[in-house]
């Protein structure tokens, strides 16, 4: 039988606010342990929470990114639960009336598109964090503890691990984009938890469905979904029933294994926290986000091709991530030849990031450093071959093209004489191609030329050289 | 006439004009303590070097502040930097919060003296003050008999005169049902006029900070003191506070003042039925008009808050496990620890009401349960606008029966959620009420329940004052039977 | 409705109380009174009545986002009844379940 995965995902993504969403500790990287505390984000007894503006605007701008609804009314929520990271004993989420419902974004997978509902959006505080120590206890440490957390959840309409990526990926450049979140999975800014079950192809009803933790990064997601769809296909096929459970990947034997017993049933005992008041985003407010907002990925794309007549494969690889966009308008603003500082990105660049495993925001390489180095190939100081060796250092130094050239002494060489002086020593020491060339063999000329490079150290105008040995050995 | 047993008011009168000084005052306050502690039993800690401290620093302060050097004492559900809060309980024992309560700032900032913490049933839930797990409080009227609660501490410790006035917190009655069986007055603010920042919640829909005192005067000034905008407290009103001392002297001329007759029936004692209707004739005089009214729907109050108190206290409770502070048993694994702890730390009422609430959360019971309780809330809510559509005031028993024997209620949890049948209703309107002394039944005080509108706390004092003239009633004190 | 012990044993579990057979037995007595006297609550029409859990109609309370200056480790773990340099020490902790 043929069976079909039914996928839906939650993420949750911490939003970029400088302080907590109930209290004013700090959000930042925090030294030591309970250095970003307060007795409010501590949960002493007496402390009451008052909600962070700015994530409220973040979540509504997701919203609108999403094309989600805006519920006019929205509340908190208390999730009750004891567990020694949340010190409460219940964390403040959205229950009942989430502030986003109904939207969607549509990803590119397996070349072609596809449309994948949201179901809500809602906000919540993140808890602490346990270390497990060698004495066998646990020490608990609540710097985490109250940073704000956007909940997205899609309905169950992904089919495919290459669809759960595309989506992933696709949302991780929107939150990038409209600048809620870092986004970036393996630091944990966004975590993911799919959920999958299996059914026979055709069939309406779903399958029984199991949650997937610990997910750190696209190839995870991939490999994870992957391994889970076949397991549970595996199990129905053996005649097993699937238990509806928590599964924890495992990245050292690339399996997935259950995490939660189900001896308990769990009973969060949701209900309106009553140290909160709604929150109204009224139309207008809306309006007002949506006016500020930044500009999306899809937009983007399209723009890049009109206003650089760039081809479609570069306008969205470019636009795949907001800072890489921003790199190349930037450079493309220096730059005479959009195409060109295209071309540079995609290949020298990005081929950089990939070998070092570095992103756009770590490159030391900045726009005004790339488009000195095409001004300095343009303009013949050094030649492209060269230019490429030299982008390669620039990579690793972060110094300017122009300092590492002279240094090195990589300056093109445009002197006729030099050059005429070198062309005849090649001559002389090679008279068998020199005579093929005569003969008209033109293939002779790209080993002479080459030995002209070899004697100059490269540095020899390849252009001068083969006009120079074409003279000299058709004039004679 | 020893300084304590003087009002703030007279005290203020005499610091001001340099007649004594807040030391004078302190010294008196700590000799009567001394006597009456071993009796009464007010607090739970008394804190006499951070007093003589303060009272020292007052010496040079501004003697213009609204409570110079005035002895306060302060319920131990709130927070304060540099000493214990227990809120009564053991499992809280020990915990120093690292922060003020919003109102203990805002004592301070007006230059009282703070002299305690006093004694409460376990996180305010009781109505006797025998939920303490350091000790009962008495009534200095007479001391076999309770206090009331859950500030039974902070009402005892007024009525002792064992300082001027004090602070306690109001929950489903918990300020004015002591107030009233101590002999003093005391008023629970409309619901978010005072902040409960630092309050260590029971009930946060409910819960109220509120003043006692020994007159209406004292009462309107401490309010103006503590009562006010909070940024801290979301649920705390934003407005620009009225002077509540100011509007005192308005009288009752002219104002209509409601009987709700469904509180003067089955269960009130005829001793207080009596006083509560002679209070109706005394308003007449006053000049205003008495117009009974019926609200059948305040019968339905007591379930209704025995559901939603219950289920608000087991989420706000959840966080006494044992990992940051106060009590833990030890045990090897997290989950025993928790159980251990809360099964050590927690006595039977606070358990019963933990249960009691997680059940009406739970799965499958929270619409029957909680949620119905949320609509008849609404309903409750209702008709008090629809009697405020035609009230200024409206009035009935504070409680009602006297105060009652130590013991007499402890094993029925039922008769004891009884005691508060005529407050409750007061809570889950958010209304401000208040309970004034109305006279003695068999040398037991009486208390007479004044509820207003939201924010109506102006037209209460106004109300409670003119009472006070027209009854004569006024700082009523424990006769020579307590010494 | 009737309360049974395994609901209260249930309902003791979910609020983490330890509590012994006779205890519970206890215990369910005299909740099953309490939910008893609040059944008095279905006398009443309730339909199309909302619920009020916020008495003073407000709505929008919010706070900028500034940072505001942390309590200092002391502080924080000055209750602590067990601590490990900086961090508070609990127990081993056996239910992953409920955790993130």
């Amino acid at each position: 039988m043929k069976y079909e995965p039914v996928i839906g995902i939650e993420v949750h993504a911490q939003l970029k606010t400088d302080s907590k969403l109930f209290c004013g500790c700090s959000t930042g990287f925090a030294a030591a342990p309970n250095h970003h505390v307060c007795p409010v984000c501590l949960g002493l007894p007496g402390t009451l929470p008052v909600l962070n503006r700015k994530a409220i605007e973040y979540v509504v701008r997701t919203c609108i990114a999403l094309e989600c609804e805006v519920s006019p009314a929205s509340r908190f929520a208390r999730k009750n639960y004891y567990y020694p990271d949340l010190p409460k004993a219940y964390q403040i989420s959205q229950y009942e009336l989430p502030i986003g419902r109904n939207g969607k974004l549509t990803v590119r997978a397996g070349g072609r598109e596809k449309t994948i509902r949201i179901h809500r959006i809602h906000l919540e505080e993140d808890a602490g964090k346990l270390v497990h120590d060698a004495s066998g206890g646990s020490c608990v440490d609540y710097n985490r503890t109250g940073i704000p957390l956007m909940e997205i959840v899609t309905e169950a309409d992904v089919r495919s691990s290459e669809e759960a990526v595309a989506y992933l990926t696709s949302l991780r450049s929107i939150l990038q984009y409209i600048g809620v979140c870092g986004a970036n999975m393996e630091k944990g800014e966004m975590r993911c938890e799919p959920n999958i079950s299996v059914r026979p192809v055709g069939a309406e009803e779903f399958g029984t469905k199991t949650e997937m933790k610990n997910l750190n990064s696209f190839r995870a997601v991939r490999l994870g979904v992957d391994f889970e769809i076949e397991r549970q296909i595996d199990a129905i096929e053996n005649g097993e029933r699937i238990v509806q459970e928590t599964r924890r990947w495992d990245e050292a034997t690339q399996t997935t294994q259950t995490m939660r017993s189900k001896e308990r049933a769990h009973d969060y005992r949701y209900f309106p926290d009553p140290d909160l008041v709604p929150v109204e985003v009224s139309a207008s407010v809306v309006e007002l986000i949506r006016a500020k907002a930044p500009e999306l990925p899809e937009p983007r794309r399209v723009r890049f091709i009109s206003q650089y007549g760039l081809p479609e494969y570069d306008a969205e690889v470019l636009t795949g991530s907001k800072a890489m966009a921003d790199f190349f308008e930037r450079a493309a603003s220096l730059h005479n030849d959009p195409k060109a500082v295209s071309n540079w990105i995609m290949t020298e660049l990005m081929g950089c990031l990939n070998e070092s495993g570095k992103t756009i925001d770590e490159c030391a390489v900045t726009a005004e450093d790339l488009t000195a180095l095409l001004e300095l190939m343009g303009k013949g100081v050094i030649s492209a071959r060269m230019g490429k060796d030299v982008f390669k250092d620039m990579f690793a130094s972060g110094r300017p093209p122009a300092e590492i050239i002279k240094e090195k002494g990589l300056e093109q060489m445009n002197d006729e004489t030099a050059i005429s002086d070198a062309v005849e020593k090649v001559i002389a020491d090679n008279p068998g191609p020199a005579a093929d060339f005569r003969a008209g063999k033109k293939q002779a000329a790209g080993f002479l030329v080459g030995q002209v490079m070899r004697l100059t150290g490269g540095k020899a105008n390849p252009k001068i050289v083969g006009r120079i040995i074409e003279d000299k050995l058709l004039s004679e | 006439m020893e300084l304590c047993t003087k009002t703030a008011s007279e005290l203020i009168g005499m610091l001001r004009a340099g007649e004594i000084d807040p030391i004078d005052i302190v010294d008196s306050t700590f000799k009567r303590i001394n006597d009456k502690e071993p009796d009464v039993k007010a607090f739970i800690a008394v804190l006499e070097e951070s007093a003589r401290k303060r009272a020292e620093e007052l010496k040079d302060a501004d003697r213009s502040l609204p409570l110079y050097g005035i002895p306060v004492a302060v319920k131990d559900n709130m927070c304060m930097e540099g000493a214990q809060t227990t809120c009564g309980s053991k499992i809280l024992t020990p915990f120093e919060p690292p922060y003020d309560a919003t109102v203990v700032e805002k004592l301070k900032a007006a230059g009282a003296v703070i002299v305690g913490k006093t004694n409460m049933d376990e996180f305010a839930m009781g109505s006797s003050c025998e939920w303490s797990a350091h000790h009962p409080t008495r009534n200095p009227w007479d001391l076999e008999r309770a206090p009331g609660g859950s500030s039974g501490g902070s009402a005892a410790a007024v009525a002792a005169c064992e300082c001027a006035m004090s602070l306690g917190s109001d929950t489903g009655g918990s300020i004015r049902q002591p107030a009233s069986l101590c002999g003093v007055v005391g008023m629970k603010p409309t619901y978010g006029a005072v902040s409960r920042y630092g309050l260590v919640a029971f009930a946060s829909s409910l819960d109220q900070i509120g003043p006692f005192a020994r007159d209406v005067r004292d009462c309107a000034m401490l309010l103006d003191v503590i009562c006010g905008h909070d940024p801290k407290d979301s649920t705390s009103i934003d407005r620009e506070p009225p002077d509540h001392v100011a509007a005192l002297d308005a009288g009752a001329a002219g104002m209509t003042v409601g009987m709700i007759k469904d509180l003067f029936g089955e269960g009130v004692e005829p001793g207080v039925r009596e006083r509560v209707s002679a209070a109706a004739e005394v308003f007449e005089k006053m000049g205003a008009k008495i117009k009974e009214i019926e609200m059948p729907i305040v019968k339905y109050a007591l379930p209704a808050y025995y559901l939603i108190a219950p289920a608000e206290a087991s989420s706000n409770l959840a966080r006494y496990d044992g990992v940051q502070y106060g009590m833990r048993e030890d045990a090897d694994d997290i989950v025993s620890m928790f159980r251990k702890t809360r099964r050590a730390g927690f006595g039977a009422e606070v358990k019963r009401r933990i249960m009691l609430g997680t059940y009406a959360l739970s799965a499958g019971y929270y619409d029957a349960y909680y949620l119905r309780a949320l609509k008849v809330r609404t309903l409750i809510v209702k008709e008090f606008e629809k009697a405020f559509a035609e009230c200024d005031i409206l009035m009935s028993p504070t409680s009602p029966s006297t105060a009652f024997k130590l013991n007499e209620k402890i094993d029925d949890p039922l008769a004891m959620y009884m005691m508060d049948i005529c407050t409750i209703p007061v809570n889950l309107a958010g209304l401000p009420g208040m309970s004034i002394p109305c006279g003695l039944s068999d040398g037991l005080p009486v208390g007479l329940q004044l509820i207003g509108p939201t924010l109506g706390e102006q037209a209460l004092l106004r109300a409670a004052r003119a009472f006070e003239i027209g009854s004569g009633i006024c700082g009523m004190m424990p006769g020579e039977k307590m010494d | 409705m009737k309360l049974t012990r395994e609901e209260v044993r249930e309902v003791a579990y979910l609020s983490r109380i330890e509590m012994t057979d006779e205890e519970l037995d206890r215990m369910t007595g005299q909740l099953g009174a309490i939910l008893d006297y609040a059944d008095m609550l279905n006398e009443l029409d309730l339909e199309g009545v909302e619920p009020t859990s916020h008495v003073i109609p407000m709505k929008n309370v919010m706070r900028e986002d500034v940072v505001k200056e942390s309590c200092g480790v002391e502080k924080a773990l000055m209750n602590a009844p067990d601590r490990f340099g900086d961090f508070f020490r609990v127990p081993k902790v056996i239910d992953e379940g409920e955790g993130h």
